[in-house]
């Protein structure tokens, strides 16, 4: 197997760590919503909290992604 | 037309003014450029906007104190009363990151927050900053943040060996956070964008999502942003406050 596919291949497997944050990402704007739904005055309460669980989150896929690209280079 | 290579060729750093000090190369680089641009939108927005003073604050003047209070809710809320002598450097990174963000939204205008390089140097001030706070602040106790409490003996070793591996991942976590989200994002809009003129007519698809993707970049810049700044403000709780 040669260099080139070599790489293509690796990234594309790194690429596949992105699913955890998938669901991750889904879960957390699942429990925002059934938690405003249970408590619709708690929305100022829990509003900031939607933004940073996402981003820490979604962080973990780019972890992933920056393991993609830097076996494409 | 110059550059076909590929999506990563738009974050590369061209010298525009190159200045070369000893061995060192000091050049004024596309990345100064927009972050000089970025130091003199903001010192701009906070001198000009809140120039006239008015009681009942004009639109640059909301903006100006809109901003101000947002950065300071933040630390009030995660902080606490003490936070109020970092809102300078909280302010900063905020504003810092936030229109550096946004800056590199401009087409052909250069994202300096999408450098590890950048970023891995703000995250690092602010580890540096946290962690020595801490120990003027509770001296030796500062090491008792890795033991939480009600911890059964037999399990302290691991505890602890878990709790420093975090605390020292979080400059790391902090740094590839906003940089890979501005490479991914960037590097994700050209791929796509390349694919209009290929299409020709049908590149009307790949138009309309990289019209969305944008939309979702300008939510991203701001979020990214934000978490910057609010992980700072939870990582000077920790200091201040050890849990």
């Amino acid at each position: 197997m040669d260099l080139a596919s070599a790489k293509l291949i690796a990234a594309g497997l790194a690429t596949m760590g992105v699913i955890g944050a998938g669901i991750g990402v889904g879960n957390v704007w699942a429990a925002y919503i059934t938690a405003l739904a249970r408590n619709p005055a708690s929305k100022q309460d829990i509003g900031a909290f939607i933004w940073i669980g996402f981003a820490v989150t979604e962080a973990i896929a780019l972890f992933a992604l920056i393991i993609a690209f830097i076996a494409l280079a | 037309m110059a550059e076909k290579h590929g999506p990563l060729d738009q974050f590369l750093i061209k010298p525009l003014i190159p200045i070369k000090i000893g061995g060192l190369d000091l050049s004024f680089t596309n990345a100064s450029l927009m972050m000089v641009t970025t130091v003199a939108l903001i010192g701009l927005l906070m001198t000009v906007g809140m120039g006239r003073r008015g009681l009942v604050p004009g639109r640059l003047q909301s903006v100006a104190e809109l901003s101000y209070e947002f950065v300071a809710n933040t630390i009030r809320e995660t902080v606490g009363g003490e936070g109020r002598k970092y809102f300078p450097l909280i302010f900063s990174l905020f504003m810092f990151i936030l229109f550096g963000n946004m800056i590199g939204m401009i087409p052909s205008a250069f994202t300096f927050t999408s450098h590890i390089v950048v970023t891995f140097v703000m995250a690092g001030i602010v580890f540096v900053a946290v962690t020595i706070l801490g120990f003027i602040k509770h001296g030796a106790h500062f090491f008792s943040f890795f033991l939480p409490s009600g911890v059964p003996i037999v399990l302290w070793p691991l505890i602890i060996l878990i709790e420093i591996i975090s605390y020292l991942s979080r400059p790391v976590s902090l740094a590839v956070r906003l940089f890979a989200n501005m490479l991914a994002g960037h590097a994700l809009l050209k791929v796509l964008a390349g694919f209009v003129p290929a299409l020709g007519i049908a590149g009307i698809a790949p138009l309309a999502v990289v019209f969305g993707l944008i939309g979702l970049e300008f939510l991203v810049a701001f979020v990214q942003a934000y978490v910057f700044t609010i992980l700072t403000c939870v990582y000077l709780n920790d200091a201040i406050h050890l849990h």
